[in-house]
């Protein structure tokens, strides 16, 4: 039974077509995260002078407490992204999967 | 400059502590402290909290019949819920103070951490969140477990949630144990006494209802706490940033350089093998991951690490301003600075807890005290309930009785265990009251993110993946990653006293990562015997559960 069910979720093309754009989304946005975060680490590591350069003539606030800033308002915007269309688009599509084996 | 010295020897300190120390700070109160006058404001509003907590642990009992009420609350916590108290569970004491107290001590560097500490949550999201909910029930050893033999597999699992569970509770004892001492002035002996106590019994009556509703309440009360002492400060600067920093790099001993990346992160390897470490490591964290199974489906999964991931970057930009405004309103004042003139009192992990009395005079500092108390009760419970269900899901119902435990069987020997690793976290809190404790979060994340997520992984996203190879790969991240630690600068030459470290780096993530995904790669793929094949078969179902969520676990009726 559980294996028929399997089989016919399988050969619908909308389980392949969700998987691979839920996949790719997921990746993609990964990928965002962790190449704006390795590069934040990187010039910390290689031109920690660059960020300490202040924002403008005169200013004390450095360039980095804004991308510290820009960093952790970006995680959060990432993942209320994915849980827009993963929560809408994604599940719809999910249920109707679900629905036609039932 | 005089007065400065313990800054840069504190900077330094941390330097060569490694970074993970320094953040985790999880003693956020390192070596002796003074006990203080008994502080009745701060006890007043503990015994308020505690009586609450005590208020929801005999409603949730009520409620607590099953093994899935006991584990995971029924999977009736909605996704709001969830947020906060994986927020709560990740707001630490540690963090609040030790963060706070980096970015006092060393300014930006701070920053760098709390950054860190974030961007591990995106990635859970996006790759681990919904397939974790889809595939487990109350431990992530079930998900890691699904298609693999049982008995090694949960073995494996189990392993590594117990150390990183001790680990872990032995640095928030001991920082309990200081922490109370210095707010309350109550006996090192008797605060830690009385957070087990308190623990056991949060998760012995309450199970995960209760202490899902202990992380929630602290984590509003932190969340407002934190707010307020943020406003006070920034209304001193008519919210101008700037004019806060203007004013904190004048007084402070490295002016302009608190705006700069700092010595905190020098070595490349180290900073991307920290990075490795904080993202996932978070990712591997067992009493994290529980929190995943408290809701009803992967939809509120989502939810929980979008409100999550809110809730703790704001948290991060509060202690960054709560940092700065202890050095503008609390550095240099007379009443907050050590007798002997070295810095302020109690070291600068105090430095949230003094800017609380400077802005909300003795009521508010008593509000906070009895805050960083709560906080403390709150991560205790967490780790113990995962503990106890590694010990009582994993090992005994489905290693020990091979799946053939009843519920009430299952129930019994978690309560047991809650007890023995509450009498267990007692006595090593005592026992490691004088120990240098700061390396032990910094191996725990190592280790979670070494033995625990590999094998998380690879289970979710890996066909090939077989028992023997998880084992394997499994092990030696866990082995490679404690044994590095020991042989590294942390352990090696700060705790032991050797001249030199055998291994260079402080954060052996990078390595041990390695290791574990390299041997859990070639042992499967060697593997070619007839389970290995079928493990392979099985992959197929696990991925449609895993994306459809068909056949998964759903919330309790009531």
């Amino acid at each position: 039974m559980t294996n028929q069910i399997h089989e016919r979720i399988k050969a619908n093309p909308k389980f392949q077509e969700l998987c691979a754009k839920r996949s790719s989304f997921a990746w993609t946005l990964s990928a965002v995260m962790l190449i704006a975060y390795y590069a934040f680490v990187a010039v910390i590591a290689f031109f920690p002078a660059s960020l300490g350069t202040p924002v403008s003539e005169g200013a004390i606030t450095s360039v980095g407490i804004y991308v510290g800033l820009a960093l952790i308002i970006l995680s959060f915007v990432l993942t209320g992204i994915y849980v827009q269309k993963a929560n809408g688009e994604f599940d719809a599509l999910n249920k109707e999967i679900l629905d036609e084996v039932k | 400059m005089k007065r400065f010295g313990t800054f840069s020897s504190v900077v330094a300190g941390l330097t060569t502590l490694g970074l993970s120390s320094a953040a985790f700070a999880a003693g956020a109160i390192d070596g002796a402290v003074q006990k203080q006058a008994t502080n009745w404001t701060a006890i007043v509003m503990f015994v308020a909290f505690v009586l609450a907590t005590l208020g929801i642990t005999y409603w949730a009992a009520s409620k607590t019949k099953s093994a899935k009420d006991f584990y995971a609350a029924g999977g009736g916590i909605t996704g709001f819920q969830n947020g906060l108290a994986i927020a709560g569970d990740y707001m630490s004491a540690a963090s609040f103070l030790g963060i706070a107290g980096l970015v006092f001590t060393a300014g930006f560097d701070g920053l760098i951490y709390s950054i860190g500490f974030l961007v591990g949550w995106p990635v859970i999201l996006f790759l681990v969140a919904e397939r974790l909910r889809n595939l487990g029930k109350y431990t992530f050893a079930d998900v890691a477990s699904y298609r693999l033999q049982q008995g090694p597999i949960r073995s494996l699992a189990a392993s590594g949630t117990l150390v990183v569970v001790l680990l872990y509770l032995i640095a928030q004892m001991v920082g309990a144990g200081k922490l109370i001492q210095l707010l309350f002035g109550l006996d090192y002996g008797i605060a830690v006494g009385l957070v087990g106590v308190l623990m056991v019994g949060y998760v012995m009556f309450g199970g995960m209802l209760a202490t899902t509703w202990v992380q929630i309440i602290k984590a509003v009360l932190l969340l407002s706490g934190a707010t307020f002492m943020a406003l006070m400060v920034m209304t001193h600067y008519g919210f101008s940033m700037e004019a806060m920093f203007k004013h904190a790099t004048e007084v402070h001993s490295k002016g302009i350089k608190l705006m700069q990346p700092g010595g905190l992160v020098s070595d490349p390897v180290d900073a991307i093998s920290l990075g490795l470490a904080l993202m996932f490591g978070t990712a591997g964290l067992p009493h994290i991951l529980m929190r995943f199974f408290t809701v009803s489906d992967a939809k509120e999964a989502r939810k929980s690490v979008f409100y999550a991931t809110g809730f703790i970057g704001y948290f991060y930009i509060l202690t960054f301003i709560i940092g700065f405004g202890a050095i503008v309103l609390v550095l240099n004042h007379p009443e907050f600075m050590a007798a002997d003139g070295k810095g302020i009192m109690g070291g600068s992990n105090m430095a949230a807890i003094h800017l609380a009395k400077a802005v909300g005079g003795d009521l508010f500092l008593g509000f906070i005290s009895a805050v960083a108390f709560a906080t403390i009760l709150a991560v205790v419970s967490g780790l113990t309930l995962s503990g106890a269900s590694a010990v009582s899901h994993d090992l005994y119902a489905s290693v020990w009785r091979k799946g053939r435990a009843s519920d009430a069987d299952e129930i019994r020997v978690s309560k047991i265990t809650t007890m023995v690793l509450g009498v267990l976290a007692i006595i090593l809190g005592i026992a490691f009251e004088k120990q240098n404790i700061a390396f032990m979060v910094g191996l725990a994340f190592s280790i979670a993110a070494s033995a625990n997520f590999p094998v998380l992984f690879m289970s979710m996203f890996w066909k090939g993946l077989t028992t023997k190879g998880a084992f394997y790969g499994g092990f030696a991240g866990l082995i490679s990653a404690s044994v590095l630690v020991i042989l590294g600068p942390t352990i090696w030459k700060d705790v032991m006293g050797h001249a030199d470290a055998l291994f260079p780096y402080k954060n052996p993530a990078i390595f041990s990562m390695t290791i574990a995904f390299a041997i859990t790669y070639i042992v499967s793929k060697i593997d070619g015997s007839q389970t290995a094949k079928d493990e392979m078969e099985a992959f197929e179902a696990q991925y449609i559960r895993s994306q459809t969520g068909l056949g998964a676990e759903g919330a309790s009726e009531h």
